[in-house]
């Protein structure tokens, strides 16, 4: 029998199940239920197993990170959030050196070492500027569907700069941005919008000092508009693996390998 | 002389009226989108003494009428506040700062430090003997130590705002709250009311983490008695017994009608104004 693991990321405001065996993953599951959870990893490690066809007794070991790692069922050991991350983005690219993840509430940068240990990293989980809960607020505001966000941001020739650093006071410069006359065209509003978001990614990396290959990974990975702005702030390319939000997961079923 | 003193804020506008630097009137008004139109709005309410927000006046008025007059009978106008360089028959523009210290210190006598907390900011300042600023400190960046929190805490509570105060001193569980950001604040207790807990523990936890802020903030100028608070938050029962709790030996002085004080420092230097130009022989010029 092959061995067979499991990763689960509890995040803030979603749950991420992988399951591995060997390099091939077999199923990859991100659930955003708004339960406890404690319910919500059932869920998604029960997505999980049916998505590779397996069962639960199958699954040789668990590991589990995020935020929410120590509360998680079905794991025997957590891992922390950077080494997970770091497992998980190289994993996708071999010679990642520095990593980005940036959530709904928690933005981390990670720098590694040339064989991939974690040699620094610095998080924000105080303030909601820079995070995932930042573009979905606006999304929700502008009723511009948040896979849509990125692409609109694109559409702008130039970006409308908000002064507003504070998620809140940012989302009201915003509004009269909307109301002004003579009016300012969405898209560079937008634009604007994903300035900041990267202004506050970029500030964050280079406490840590970038160096390539840069990943960028979770939610806020899959606008588009964010990792192009961080492309252009860098001067370089930014890798980002296909289904963004599953590193840090993948990362820790990487870990249940090991022990 | 007539003064009139115009305080622009992110959620309410306030006008307050002296004749020869007394009290004459005041009133209060939402803030609109216009700030210009707030402004006259705000003018109307003190002349016709109709305060729509948070009830009756408090503070003692003259009993003499004041609905004959008009911005054109005022002999000096300064306006201050968010919105105070938008209000077209205003002479001049005092910071908030200085508008504050001077009101708090018209409104309490002996004020040495003031904590003034408003829609959007929060500010502590120190002040001397006359009134006169002489540190102060601002938050005005991050919606965390403002009114704004506890805005959207009542709005994701769906409770009107001036319930939440008193709401929270029925608390009988402490519930510790790790964000001091409004947005994951909000967040934090919408899990929280989700899994039971009561809005008054919710509010009392909340209204803990604001006024440690409002501390904090203030321990960087340091507190002196006497103490005052200023601005929308010092109609909030809930923050303001907290704050009492925390700076346990020290009275904590809450006055009549705190949300005048910056309008009212405002009508003060529109005074002094008034009496300089009267000395030099010259008159504001006709307000627009």
């Amino acid at each position: 029998m092959n061995y067979v693991v499991a990763g689960i990321d509890m995040g803030s405001q979603s749950t991420k199940v992988v399951i591995l065996d060997g390099d091939r993953i077999l199923a990859a599951v991100t659930l955003k239920t708004g339960e406890s959870a404690d319910a919500e990893a059932r869920q998604a490690m029960e997505d999980a197993l049916r998505q590779s066809q397996l069962e639960l007794e199958d699954i040789q070991n668990v590991v589990a990170t995020g935020t929410g790692r120590t509360n998680a069922p079905f794991a025997q050991k957590q891992r922390s959030n950077a080494s997970c991350l770091a497992r998980g983005a190289r994993f996708f690219f071999p010679k990642a050196r520095t990593v980005v993840d940036a959530g709904a509430e928690s933005s981390t940068a990670i720098r590694l070492a040339a064989d991939g240990t974690v040699e620094d990293m610095v998080t924000n989980d105080r303030c909601a500027g820079g995070s995932g809960t930042f573009l979905d607020n606006m999304s929700q505001m502008l009723r511009i569907p948040l896979g849509e966000l990125g692409a609109e941001s694109l559409k702008a020739t130039r970006a409308e700069k908000i002064a507003n650093k504070c998620a809140v006071f940012a989302e009201s410069e915003v509004i009269s941005l909307v109301h002004r006359a003579p009016p300012v065209p969405v898209a560079e509003i937008v634009a604007g919008i994903h300035e900041s978001m990267v202004d506050r990614l970029f500030a964050l990396a280079q406490r840590v000092g970038m160096q390539s290959d840069v990943v960028m990974c979770g939610g806020v990975a899959k606008d588009i508009g964010v990792v192009r702005a961080m492309e252009a702030r860098l001067g370089g390319h930014v890798s980002v693996p296909d289904d963004p939000q599953i590193v840090g997961a993948l990362g820790a079923a990487l870990f249940a390998q090991q022990t | 002389m007539l003064t009139m003193g115009l305080d622009i804020g992110s959620r309410s506008a306030k006008c307050a009226i002296l004749d020869d630097g007394k009290l004459l009137t005041y009133g209060q008004v939402e803030t609109g989108p216009d700030s210009a139109k707030t402004a006259h709005v705000a003018v109307d309410a003190a002349i016709h003494r109709r305060t729509k927000l948070w009830g009756e006046s408090r503070m003692a008025l003259p009993n003499v009428s004041t609905d004959q007059l008009r911005i054109e009978d005022m002999d000096s106008i300064v306006a201050t506040g968010y919105g105070r360089f938008v209000v077209p028959f205003a002479h001049a523009t005092v910071t908030e700062i200085s508008c504050h210290g001077r009101g708090a210190h018209w409104l309490v006598p002996g004020v040495s430090t003031i904590l003034d907390m408003g829609g959007q900011d929060c500010k502590a300042i120190r002040v001397n003997e006359r009134g006169e600023v002489t540190n102060f400190i601002m938050n005005d960046k991050c919606a965390g130590g403002t009114g704004r929190f506890l805005e959207m805490i009542a709005d994701a509570l769906k409770l009107p705002l001036f319930e939440i105060g008193d709401l929270s001193l029925t608390s009988t569980k402490a519930i510790p709250f790790n964000n001091v950001c409004a947005v994951f604040a909000k967040s934090e207790a919408v899990a929280l009311m989700r899994k039971g807990e009561s809005h008054a523990d919710i509010l009392a936890g909340l209204h803990d983490v604001i006024s440690r802020r409002a501390i904090g903030l203030l321990r960087q100028v340091g507190i002196a008695e006497k103490f005052v608070i200023t601005g929308g938050i010092a109609r909030n029962v809930g923050v303001v017994t907290k704050i009492r709790e925390q700076l346990d030996e020290m009275e904590v002085i809450i006055p009549a009608e705190p949300m005048v004080a910056g309008a009212l420092g405002a009508a003060l230097f529109a005074f002094d104004r008034a009496r300089r130009k009267s000395r030099a022989g010259v008159t504001e010029p006709i307000a627009v």
